[in-house]
Protein backbone atom coordinates (compact mmCIF):
# COMPACT_ATOMS: atom_id res chain seq x y z
CA UNK A 1 0.00 0.00 0.00
CA UNK A 2 1.85 3.20 -1.23
CA UNK A 3 -0.38 5.76 -0.02
CA UNK A 4 -0.53 7.50 3.65
CA UNK A 5 -3.12 9.80 5.31
CA UNK A 6 -1.19 12.89 6.57
CA UNK A 7 -2.36 14.12 10.24
CA UNK A 8 -3.61 17.74 10.37
CA UNK A 9 -1.09 19.98 9.96
CA UNK A 10 -0.38 24.11 9.75
CA UNK A 11 -0.59 26.27 6.71
CA UNK A 12 2.80 25.99 5.08
CA UNK A 13 2.77 21.99 5.08
CA UNK A 14 2.07 20.81 1.77
CA UNK A 15 -1.10 18.89 1.01
CA UNK A 16 -1.30 16.66 -1.46
CA UNK A 17 -4.53 15.16 -3.86
CA UNK A 18 -4.88 12.58 -7.18
CA UNK A 19 -3.73 13.41 -9.96
CA UNK A 20 -6.53 13.14 -12.77
CA UNK A 21 -6.54 13.38 -16.43
CA UNK A 22 -7.20 17.46 -17.52
CA UNK A 23 -7.16 18.43 -21.17
CA UNK A 24 -3.51 19.67 -22.10
CA UNK A 25 -1.34 19.60 -25.45
CA UNK A 26 1.13 17.64 -23.30
CA UNK A 27 1.53 16.07 -19.97
CA UNK A 28 4.82 15.85 -18.36
CA UNK A 29 4.93 13.32 -15.41
CA UNK A 30 7.97 13.45 -13.11
CA UNK A 31 7.49 10.60 -10.36
CA UNK A 32 9.69 8.26 -8.60
CA UNK A 33 9.56 5.19 -6.74
CA UNK A 34 5.71 4.27 -5.95
CA UNK A 35 4.61 7.45 -7.54
CA UNK A 36 4.57 5.25 -10.67
CA UNK A 37 1.36 3.67 -9.09
CA UNK A 38 -0.24 6.82 -9.03
CA UNK A 39 0.84 7.48 -13.19
CA UNK A 40 -0.15 3.36 -13.76
CA UNK A 41 -3.26 3.98 -12.18
CA UNK A 42 -4.70 7.19 -14.19
CA UNK A 43 -3.04 6.83 -17.60
CA UNK A 44 -5.20 6.68 -20.69
CA UNK A 45 -3.69 6.21 -24.04
CA UNK A 46 -4.49 9.35 -25.17
CA UNK A 47 -2.92 10.71 -22.62
CA UNK A 48 0.19 8.90 -22.67
CA UNK A 49 0.10 9.67 -26.92
CA UNK A 50 1.34 12.91 -26.01
CA UNK A 51 2.59 12.05 -22.44
CA UNK A 52 6.58 12.52 -21.10
CA UNK A 53 7.87 10.63 -18.20
CA UNK A 54 10.75 10.98 -15.81
CA UNK A 55 11.13 8.37 -13.41
CA UNK A 56 13.69 8.35 -10.00
CA UNK A 57 13.25 4.17 -9.45
CA UNK A 58 15.15 4.72 -5.76
CA UNK A 59 15.73 1.14 -6.02
CA UNK A 60 11.98 0.19 -6.68
CA UNK A 61 10.83 -1.96 -10.35
CA UNK A 62 8.29 -0.20 -12.02
CA UNK A 63 9.99 0.75 -14.85
CA UNK A 64 8.35 -1.83 -17.16
CA UNK A 65 5.37 -0.94 -16.14
CA UNK A 66 5.24 2.62 -17.10
CA UNK A 67 7.40 1.91 -20.19
CA UNK A 68 4.64 -0.39 -21.43
CA UNK A 69 2.38 2.56 -21.07
CA UNK A 70 3.70 3.58 -24.49
CA UNK A 71 4.48 7.74 -23.63
CA UNK A 72 5.96 9.71 -26.25
CA UNK A 73 8.97 9.98 -24.35
CA UNK A 74 10.45 7.78 -21.38
CA UNK A 75 13.42 8.38 -19.10
CA UNK A 76 14.70 6.78 -16.13
CA UNK A 77 17.30 8.60 -14.06
CA UNK A 78 19.01 7.36 -10.85
CA UNK A 79 18.15 10.20 -8.74
CA UNK A 80 16.91 13.32 -8.54
CA UNK A 81 20.30 15.67 -9.00
CA UNK A 82 21.22 13.07 -11.88
CA UNK A 83 18.06 14.15 -13.70
CA UNK A 84 17.32 17.81 -12.65
CA UNK A 85 19.09 19.03 -15.73
CA UNK A 86 16.54 17.08 -17.98
CA UNK A 87 13.61 18.86 -16.04
CA UNK A 88 14.88 22.25 -16.31
CA UNK A 89 15.33 21.45 -20.00
CA UNK A 90 12.34 20.01 -20.66
CA UNK A 91 9.89 22.70 -18.59
CA UNK A 92 11.84 25.39 -20.46
CA UNK A 93 11.09 23.91 -23.62
CA UNK A 94 7.23 23.32 -23.04
CA UNK A 95 4.47 25.35 -24.95
CA UNK A 96 1.37 26.61 -23.84
CA UNK A 97 -0.95 23.80 -22.37
CA UNK A 98 1.49 21.82 -20.84
CA UNK A 99 0.00 19.18 -18.01
CA UNK A 100 2.44 19.10 -15.04
CA UNK A 101 1.82 15.91 -12.69
CA UNK A 102 4.09 14.92 -9.71
CA UNK A 103 4.17 12.11 -7.64
CA UNK A 104 5.81 9.53 -5.37
CA UNK A 105 7.90 11.44 -2.19
CA UNK A 106 7.56 14.73 -0.66
CA UNK A 107 11.14 15.56 -1.75
CA UNK A 108 10.50 15.00 -5.46
CA UNK A 109 7.47 16.48 -5.45
CA UNK A 110 8.86 19.56 -3.40
CA UNK A 111 12.10 20.06 -6.08
CA UNK A 112 10.32 19.11 -9.37
CA UNK A 113 7.58 21.77 -8.40
CA UNK A 114 10.42 24.26 -7.68
CA UNK A 115 11.37 23.88 -10.87
CA UNK A 116 7.79 23.85 -12.55
CA UNK A 117 7.51 27.40 -10.62
CA UNK A 118 10.71 28.34 -11.82
CA UNK A 119 9.81 27.84 -15.43
CA UNK A 120 6.79 29.97 -15.03
CA UNK A 121 3.73 27.44 -14.07
CA UNK A 122 1.67 28.54 -11.20
CA UNK A 123 1.90 26.46 -7.92
CA UNK A 124 -1.37 26.18 -7.59
CA UNK A 125 -2.02 25.07 -11.37
CA UNK A 126 0.53 21.52 -10.70
CA UNK A 127 -0.93 18.65 -9.94
CA UNK A 128 0.86 16.36 -7.14
CA UNK A 129 -0.04 12.77 -5.51
CA UNK A 130 1.96 11.30 -2.64
CA UNK A 131 2.80 8.19 -2.79
CA UNK A 132 5.29 6.03 -0.86
CA UNK A 133 7.80 6.78 1.34
CA UNK A 134 7.44 9.70 3.41
CA UNK A 135 10.78 10.93 4.52
CA UNK A 136 11.16 14.64 4.25
CA UNK A 137 13.74 16.95 2.94
CA UNK A 138 14.86 18.62 5.49
CA UNK A 139 17.20 21.91 5.69
CA UNK A 140 19.20 22.71 8.49
CA UNK A 141 18.20 26.41 9.55
CA UNK A 142 21.54 26.88 11.28
CA UNK A 143 23.60 26.04 8.31
CA UNK A 144 21.15 26.12 5.79
CA UNK A 145 22.47 22.32 4.76
CA UNK A 146 19.78 20.19 3.01
CA UNK A 147 19.64 16.97 4.59
CA UNK A 148 17.14 13.98 1.98
CA UNK A 149 14.81 11.19 2.57
CA UNK A 150 14.61 12.17 6.48
CA UNK A 151 12.71 9.55 8.39
CA UNK A 152 13.20 10.48 12.44
CA UNK A 153 12.76 12.95 14.45
CA UNK A 154 15.46 14.32 16.06
CA UNK A 155 17.78 13.37 13.26
CA UNK A 156 21.45 14.68 12.50
CA UNK A 157 22.34 17.27 9.82
CA UNK A 158 24.38 15.76 7.39
CA UNK A 159 26.03 19.01 7.35
CA UNK A 160 26.94 20.48 10.52
CA UNK A 161 26.27 17.53 12.49
CA UNK A 162 23.78 19.48 15.10
CA UNK A 163 20.61 17.25 16.71
CA UNK A 164 17.75 18.83 14.45
CA UNK A 165 14.37 18.77 15.68
CA UNK A 166 11.77 17.95 12.55
CA UNK A 167 9.60 21.17 12.01
CA UNK A 168 6.00 21.41 9.77
CA UNK A 169 7.17 24.34 8.50
CA UNK A 170 7.69 24.08 5.06
CA UNK A 171 9.18 26.24 2.22
CA UNK A 172 8.16 25.57 -1.43
CA UNK A 173 10.99 27.81 -2.64
CA UNK A 174 13.52 25.27 -0.67
CA UNK A 175 11.24 22.45 -1.54
CA UNK A 176 12.19 21.83 2.46
CA UNK A 177 10.91 21.78 6.23
CA UNK A 178 12.49 22.87 8.97
CA UNK A 179 15.15 21.69 10.72
CA UNK A 180 15.97 23.37 14.19
CA UNK A 181 18.27 22.48 16.75
CA UNK A 182 16.59 20.43 19.80
CA UNK A 183 19.17 20.83 22.54
CA UNK A 184 20.22 24.37 22.26
CA UNK A 185 18.99 25.27 25.87
CA UNK A 186 19.87 21.79 27.44
CA UNK A 187 23.32 20.95 25.19
CA UNK A 188 23.13 16.83 25.10
CA UNK A 189 19.62 16.24 26.09
CA UNK A 190 18.38 14.57 23.09
CA UNK A 191 15.35 12.35 22.80
CA UNK A 192 15.81 9.24 21.33
CA UNK A 193 14.84 9.26 17.23
CA UNK A 194 11.89 8.01 16.22
CA UNK A 195 9.40 7.87 13.12
CA UNK A 196 8.33 11.45 11.77
CA UNK A 197 4.22 10.15 12.19
CA UNK A 198 4.80 7.69 14.87
CA UNK B 1 14.69 67.62 20.20
CA UNK B 2 18.42 66.58 21.10
CA UNK B 3 19.18 62.61 20.91
CA UNK B 4 22.13 61.50 22.92
CA UNK B 5 23.32 58.18 20.86
CA UNK B 6 24.49 55.69 23.57
CA UNK B 7 27.70 53.78 23.33
CA UNK B 8 26.40 50.26 24.10
CA UNK B 9 26.52 46.57 22.23
CA UNK B 10 23.64 43.87 22.29
CA UNK B 11 25.82 41.14 22.16
CA UNK B 12 28.85 39.78 24.09
CA UNK B 13 29.06 42.03 27.04
CA UNK B 14 25.41 43.20 26.52
CA UNK B 15 26.28 47.01 27.64
CA UNK B 16 22.73 47.88 26.46
CA UNK B 17 20.74 50.28 28.38
CA UNK B 18 17.68 52.67 28.80
CA UNK B 19 18.03 56.13 29.97
CA UNK B 20 15.20 57.23 31.86
CA UNK B 21 13.71 59.09 28.91
CA UNK B 22 13.43 55.97 27.01
CA UNK B 23 11.72 53.81 29.89
CA UNK B 24 9.13 56.52 29.94
CA UNK B 25 8.42 56.04 26.30
CA UNK B 26 8.92 52.73 26.02
CA UNK B 27 5.75 51.03 24.37
CA UNK B 28 4.49 48.53 27.00
CA UNK B 29 2.13 46.36 25.42
CA UNK B 30 -0.39 45.16 27.60
CA UNK B 31 -3.88 47.81 27.69
CA UNK B 32 -5.32 45.18 30.31
CA UNK B 33 -4.08 42.90 33.03
CA UNK B 34 -5.09 39.40 30.11
CA UNK B 35 -3.34 39.37 26.82
CA UNK B 36 -5.17 37.12 23.85
CA UNK B 37 -4.13 37.48 20.19
CA UNK B 38 -6.22 40.17 18.72
CA UNK B 39 -6.36 42.19 15.32
CA UNK B 40 -5.23 45.68 17.07
CA UNK B 41 -4.63 47.48 14.56
CA UNK B 42 -5.04 51.12 14.71
CA UNK B 43 -4.18 54.11 12.22
CA UNK B 44 -0.16 54.97 12.80
CA UNK B 45 -0.87 58.75 12.37
CA UNK B 46 1.50 60.31 15.15
CA UNK B 47 0.70 60.01 19.13
CA UNK B 48 1.30 61.80 22.05
CA UNK B 49 4.79 64.04 21.89
CA UNK B 50 8.05 62.13 22.67
CA UNK B 51 6.31 59.02 22.11
CA UNK B 52 7.17 56.34 19.95
CA UNK B 53 4.09 56.74 17.90
CA UNK B 54 4.62 60.60 17.41
CA UNK B 55 7.02 60.11 14.33
CA UNK B 56 6.54 57.57 11.61
CA UNK B 57 10.07 55.96 11.90
CA UNK B 58 10.60 56.43 14.95
CA UNK B 59 14.50 57.44 15.91
CA UNK B 60 15.61 56.82 19.47
CA UNK B 61 19.40 56.77 21.34
CA UNK B 62 20.17 53.38 20.50
CA UNK B 63 19.80 53.87 16.81
CA UNK B 64 23.78 54.52 16.13
CA UNK B 65 24.56 51.27 18.17
CA UNK B 66 21.70 49.29 16.27
CA UNK B 67 22.63 50.15 13.10
CA UNK B 68 26.39 48.68 14.02
CA UNK B 69 24.72 45.50 14.99
CA UNK B 70 23.03 45.04 11.90
CA UNK B 71 26.28 45.39 10.01
CA UNK B 72 27.83 42.60 11.87
CA UNK B 73 25.05 39.81 11.52
CA UNK B 74 24.83 41.05 7.87
CA UNK B 75 28.82 40.35 7.71
CA UNK B 76 28.44 36.73 9.60
CA UNK B 77 24.79 35.67 7.26
CA UNK B 78 23.93 37.94 4.29
CA UNK B 79 21.37 35.88 3.85
CA UNK B 80 19.37 38.05 6.38
CA UNK B 81 18.84 40.86 3.48
CA UNK B 82 16.77 39.43 0.69
CA UNK B 83 14.73 40.40 -2.18
CA UNK B 84 13.11 38.46 -5.15
CA UNK B 85 14.18 40.32 -8.26
CA UNK B 86 10.18 41.19 -8.95
CA UNK B 87 10.69 43.54 -5.87
CA UNK B 88 13.34 46.27 -6.74
CA UNK B 89 10.75 48.89 -7.30
CA UNK B 90 9.20 47.69 -3.62
CA UNK B 91 12.61 48.99 -2.59
CA UNK B 92 12.70 52.16 -4.23
CA UNK B 93 9.46 53.05 -2.69
CA UNK B 94 10.99 52.32 0.87
CA UNK B 95 13.81 54.50 0.34
CA UNK B 96 11.87 56.75 -0.58
CA UNK B 97 9.05 56.50 2.25
CA UNK B 98 12.03 56.37 4.78
CA UNK B 99 13.99 59.29 3.24
CA UNK B 100 10.89 61.13 2.77
CA UNK B 101 9.59 61.08 6.13
CA UNK B 102 12.95 60.79 8.66
CA UNK B 103 13.92 64.48 6.82
CA UNK B 104 10.81 66.02 7.74
CA UNK B 105 10.82 64.27 11.18
CA UNK B 106 14.03 64.86 12.11
CA UNK B 107 15.46 67.41 10.15
CA UNK B 108 18.11 68.38 12.83
CA UNK B 109 19.38 64.36 11.99
CA UNK B 110 18.70 63.26 8.17
CA UNK B 111 18.41 65.86 4.92
CA UNK B 112 17.08 65.03 2.16
CA UNK B 113 17.81 66.93 -1.53
CA UNK B 114 16.29 66.76 -5.04
CA UNK B 115 17.04 68.03 -7.86
CA UNK B 116 14.45 65.36 -10.38
CA UNK B 117 16.00 61.96 -9.71
CA UNK B 118 19.10 63.66 -8.82
CA UNK B 119 19.19 63.09 -4.92
CA UNK B 120 21.27 64.00 -2.19
CA UNK B 121 20.49 62.02 1.29
CA UNK B 122 22.72 63.17 4.59
CA UNK B 123 22.29 60.86 7.88
CA UNK B 124 24.29 62.96 10.25
CA UNK B 125 24.81 60.48 13.27
CA UNK B 126 25.79 57.77 10.79
CA UNK B 127 28.10 59.92 9.33
CA UNK B 128 26.43 59.06 5.51
CA UNK B 129 26.06 62.06 2.57
CA UNK B 130 25.64 60.31 -0.45
CA UNK B 131 24.37 61.47 -4.53
CA UNK B 132 22.71 59.05 -6.41
CA UNK B 133 20.37 59.01 -9.20
CA UNK B 134 16.60 57.61 -8.16
CA UNK B 135 15.98 54.44 -9.32
CA UNK B 136 19.29 53.89 -10.52
CA UNK B 137 20.55 50.72 -8.90
CA UNK B 138 24.41 51.53 -10.20
CA UNK B 139 24.96 54.52 -8.11
CA UNK B 140 24.06 53.03 -4.73
CA UNK B 141 26.18 50.65 -3.08
CA UNK B 142 23.65 48.16 -2.15
CA UNK B 143 20.18 47.79 -3.55
CA UNK B 144 17.93 50.30 -2.81
CA UNK B 145 15.69 48.25 0.21
CA UNK B 146 19.16 47.03 1.61
CA UNK B 147 21.07 50.72 1.31
CA UNK B 148 18.35 52.53 3.40
CA UNK B 149 17.52 49.79 6.16
CA UNK B 150 21.00 49.42 7.00
CA UNK B 151 20.31 53.13 8.25
CA UNK B 152 16.69 52.78 10.24
CA UNK B 153 15.96 50.46 12.93
CA UNK B 154 13.67 47.40 12.94
CA UNK B 155 12.96 44.88 10.41
CA UNK B 156 11.28 45.57 7.21
CA UNK B 157 9.56 42.54 5.27
CA UNK B 158 8.42 44.07 2.36
CA UNK B 159 4.81 42.43 1.05
CA UNK B 160 4.17 41.57 -2.63
CA UNK B 161 0.54 41.81 -3.02
CA UNK B 162 -1.38 39.38 -5.30
CA UNK B 163 -4.28 37.13 -5.77
CA UNK B 164 -5.68 38.27 -2.87
CA UNK B 165 -3.21 37.99 -0.44
CA UNK B 166 0.15 39.21 0.43
CA UNK B 167 3.65 38.13 -0.02
CA UNK B 168 7.20 37.87 2.06
CA UNK B 169 9.12 38.53 -1.15
CA UNK B 170 12.06 40.73 0.21
CA UNK B 171 13.19 41.90 3.93
CA UNK B 172 16.07 42.44 6.04
CA UNK B 173 15.93 41.00 9.21
CA UNK B 174 18.42 41.14 11.67
CA UNK B 175 16.24 42.34 15.22
CA UNK B 176 13.82 38.75 14.52
CA UNK B 177 11.72 37.19 17.52
CA UNK B 178 13.26 33.56 16.05
CA UNK B 179 11.50 33.55 12.53
CA UNK B 180 13.56 33.08 9.44
CA UNK B 181 13.41 35.29 6.39
CA UNK B 182 15.60 33.23 4.10
CA UNK B 183 13.16 30.13 4.83
CA UNK B 184 9.72 32.04 4.88
CA UNK B 185 11.04 34.39 1.68
CA UNK B 186 8.07 33.64 -1.03
CA UNK B 187 5.51 32.32 1.49
CA UNK B 188 1.86 33.75 1.42
CA UNK B 189 0.35 35.31 4.62
CA UNK B 190 -0.82 32.04 6.12
CA UNK B 191 2.39 30.22 4.95
CA UNK B 192 4.79 32.07 7.13
CA UNK B 193 2.37 32.60 9.76
CA UNK B 194 1.72 28.52 10.28
CA UNK B 195 3.64 28.09 13.14
CA UNK B 196 2.07 30.88 15.04
CA UNK B 197 -0.54 28.47 17.72
CA UNK B 198 -4.30 29.58 18.23
CA UNK B 199 -4.42 32.48 16.15
CA UNK B 200 -5.62 30.83 13.18
CA UNK B 201 -8.40 28.78 14.66
CA UNK B 202 -9.14 32.17 16.23
CA UNK B 203 -9.53 33.63 12.84
CA UNK B 204 -7.03 36.17 13.43
CA UNK B 205 -5.14 35.82 10.43
CA UNK B 206 -8.22 36.17 8.15
CA UNK B 207 -9.34 39.72 9.84
CA UNK B 208 -5.87 40.75 9.72
CA UNK B 209 -5.22 40.09 5.63
CA UNK B 210 -8.62 41.53 5.11
CA UNK B 211 -7.48 44.50 6.96
CA UNK B 212 -4.06 44.66 5.38
CA UNK B 213 -5.24 44.07 1.95
CA UNK B 214 -7.02 47.22 2.53
CA UNK B 215 -4.40 49.86 3.92
CA UNK B 216 -4.14 52.81 0.86
CA UNK B 217 -1.20 55.11 0.70
CA UNK B 218 -0.81 57.65 2.92
CA UNK B 219 -3.05 56.15 5.96
CA UNK B 220 -0.54 53.86 7.23
CA UNK B 221 -1.54 51.54 10.41
CA UNK B 222 0.22 49.88 13.92
CA UNK B 223 -0.21 47.10 16.47
CA UNK B 224 2.12 45.79 19.26
CA UNK B 225 3.39 42.46 19.55
CA UNK B 226 5.74 41.30 22.19
CA UNK B 227 8.11 38.69 23.76
CA UNK B 228 10.61 38.12 26.40
CA UNK B 229 14.37 37.75 25.37
CA UNK B 230 17.02 37.05 27.94
CA UNK B 231 20.00 39.39 27.58
CA UNK B 232 19.32 42.71 25.58
CA UNK B 233 20.01 40.45 22.52
CA UNK B 234 18.40 41.44 19.14
CA UNK B 235 19.58 38.78 17.19
CA UNK B 236 17.39 35.96 18.43
CA UNK B 237 16.94 34.11 14.66
CA UNK B 238 16.62 30.50 14.13
CA UNK B 239 19.79 30.54 12.21
CA UNK B 240 21.73 31.22 15.43
CA UNK B 241 19.47 29.90 18.09
CA UNK B 242 21.85 26.87 18.92
CA UNK B 243 24.17 29.76 19.78
CA UNK B 244 21.83 31.77 22.01
CA UNK B 245 18.88 29.32 23.06
CA UNK B 246 21.66 28.54 26.29
CA UNK B 247 21.27 32.03 27.50
CA UNK B 248 17.79 30.93 28.67
CA UNK B 249 19.15 29.16 31.33
CA UNK B 250 21.37 31.40 32.77
CA UNK B 251 18.52 33.26 34.67
CA UNK B 252 18.68 32.91 38.41
CA UNK B 253 16.63 35.09 41.29
CA UNK B 254 19.29 37.31 41.70
CA UNK B 255 19.93 38.50 38.04
CA UNK B 256 16.49 38.36 36.78
CA UNK B 257 15.66 41.77 37.29
CA UNK B 258 18.49 42.62 35.30
CA UNK B 259 18.92 39.90 32.45
CA UNK B 260 15.22 39.56 31.78
CA UNK B 261 13.82 41.66 28.79
CA UNK B 262 10.52 42.46 27.47
CA UNK B 263 11.02 42.30 23.78
CA UNK B 264 8.57 44.61 22.12
CA UNK B 265 7.50 45.31 18.67
CA UNK B 266 6.05 48.16 16.97
CA UNK B 267 4.37 46.51 13.98
CA UNK B 268 3.60 49.20 11.07
CA UNK B 269 2.36 48.45 7.64
CA UNK B 270 2.69 51.75 4.47
CA UNK B 271 1.39 51.13 0.98
CA UNK B 272 3.92 51.63 -1.32
CA UNK B 273 3.07 54.07 -4.20
CA UNK B 274 4.95 52.66 -7.57
CA UNK B 275 4.54 48.73 -6.38
CA UNK B 276 1.71 48.81 -4.28
CA UNK B 277 3.60 46.66 -2.12
CA UNK B 278 3.00 46.97 1.25
CA UNK B 279 5.99 47.54 4.10
CA UNK B 280 6.15 46.12 6.88
CA UNK B 281 8.68 47.66 9.58
CA UNK B 282 9.32 45.66 13.04
CA UNK B 283 10.69 47.75 15.12
CA UNK B 284 12.01 46.01 18.28
CA UNK B 285 12.51 47.67 21.90
CA UNK B 286 14.02 46.23 24.76
CA UNK B 287 13.22 46.88 28.50
CA UNK B 288 14.60 44.99 31.53
CA UNK B 289 12.18 44.14 34.03
CA UNK B 290 14.12 46.03 36.97
CA UNK B 291 13.64 49.00 34.81
CA UNK B 292 9.98 48.13 33.78
CA UNK B 293 9.05 48.16 37.15
CA UNK B 294 10.28 51.62 38.15
CA UNK B 295 6.29 52.49 36.72
CA UNK B 296 3.95 50.72 39.23
CA UNK B 297 1.20 49.86 36.79
CA UNK B 298 3.19 48.14 34.50
CA UNK B 299 4.79 46.21 37.59
CA UNK B 300 1.24 45.12 38.64
CA UNK B 301 0.26 44.51 34.91
CA UNK B 302 3.22 42.75 33.85
CA UNK B 303 2.76 40.11 36.82
CA UNK B 304 -1.34 39.40 36.00
CA UNK B 305 -0.38 39.37 32.63
CA UNK B 306 2.58 36.90 32.71
CA UNK B 307 0.75 34.55 35.45
CA UNK B 308 -2.68 34.49 32.87
CA UNK B 309 -0.91 33.81 30.20
CA UNK B 310 -2.12 30.50 28.12
CA UNK B 311 0.50 27.91 28.49
CA UNK B 312 0.49 27.71 24.32
CA UNK B 313 1.16 31.65 24.23
CA UNK B 314 4.58 31.31 27.15
CA UNK B 315 5.59 28.05 25.11
CA UNK B 316 5.30 29.19 21.90
CA UNK B 317 7.04 32.67 22.92
CA UNK B 318 9.43 30.55 24.16
CA UNK B 319 9.33 31.53 28.22
CA UNK B 320 7.73 28.67 29.82
CA UNK B 321 10.34 26.85 31.67
CA UNK B 322 11.19 30.44 33.32
CA UNK B 323 7.97 31.71 33.63
CA UNK B 324 7.89 30.13 37.67
CA UNK B 325 10.95 31.98 37.97
CA UNK B 326 9.39 35.18 36.13
CA UNK B 327 6.56 35.03 38.85
CA UNK B 328 8.29 35.00 41.94
CA UNK B 329 10.21 38.03 40.76
CA UNK B 330 7.10 39.75 39.42
CA UNK B 331 4.70 38.82 42.25
CA UNK B 332 6.58 41.79 44.73
CA UNK B 333 5.65 44.33 42.23
CA UNK B 334 2.10 43.32 42.29
CA UNK B 335 0.00 44.78 45.56
CA UNK B 336 -3.43 43.73 43.76
CA UNK B 337 -4.59 47.48 43.56
CA UNK B 338 -6.59 48.11 40.26
CA UNK B 339 -4.81 49.77 37.44
CA UNK B 340 -5.68 52.16 34.94
CA UNK B 341 -6.69 51.65 31.33
CA UNK B 342 -4.48 51.84 28.40
CA UNK B 343 -0.49 50.97 27.91
CA UNK B 344 0.88 54.61 29.18
CA UNK B 345 2.58 54.43 32.48
CA UNK B 346 0.61 57.32 33.93
CA UNK B 347 3.27 57.34 36.43
CA UNK B 348 1.29 60.84 37.96
CA UNK B 349 -2.11 59.57 38.23
CA UNK B 350 -1.15 55.73 39.43
CA UNK B 351 -0.58 55.18 43.21
CA UNK B 352 3.09 53.96 44.60
CA UNK B 353 3.44 49.93 44.81
CA UNK B 354 1.70 49.48 48.59
CA UNK B 355 3.66 46.82 50.21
Amino acid sequence: MSKFTFPESIRSRPVYGMLEPRAGSAHLFIADAEGAEAIIEMATPAIMAKGHIIYIAKGTDYEAQLRALNPASFYAGPSYGAAEQRIHKTLADAKMGLQVYLTGTEGLIGQAQNAAMQAGVPHTAIQTEHRGSTARRMQCVHCKGITEDVETDPFICGHCGLNLFVRDHYSRRLAAYQGVCIDAEDPGNVPAPKGIYE
Amino acid sequence: MNIQFNDETFRDDYSFYNSDRAIKRFPFPFHEDSYMYSVNMEQHRGGPVDSVYEKRFDVDEHYVAEMKDRAMVLADDPLRCQSLPHMTLAGWDLLELIMVSKSEDYPDLFELHRDGNNWRWVNKPLGIDDSFTFLDETTLPYGPMEYITRQAQGDFCVLDQRDDNLWMDAGMVTTQADWSLDFDIGMNFFEWHAPVPLAHEKGIFVRALKFLLNIQQGAPARRLNWTMTVNPLLDTSPENYHKWGIQKTTLTPENIGAKQHLRVELQTFFRLPRSNALVFPIRCYLCSFQDLMTAPKWGRRLHRVIRDLPEELATYKGFIDNRPMMLDYLSQFDDGLPTSPGIWPDLETEPALQK
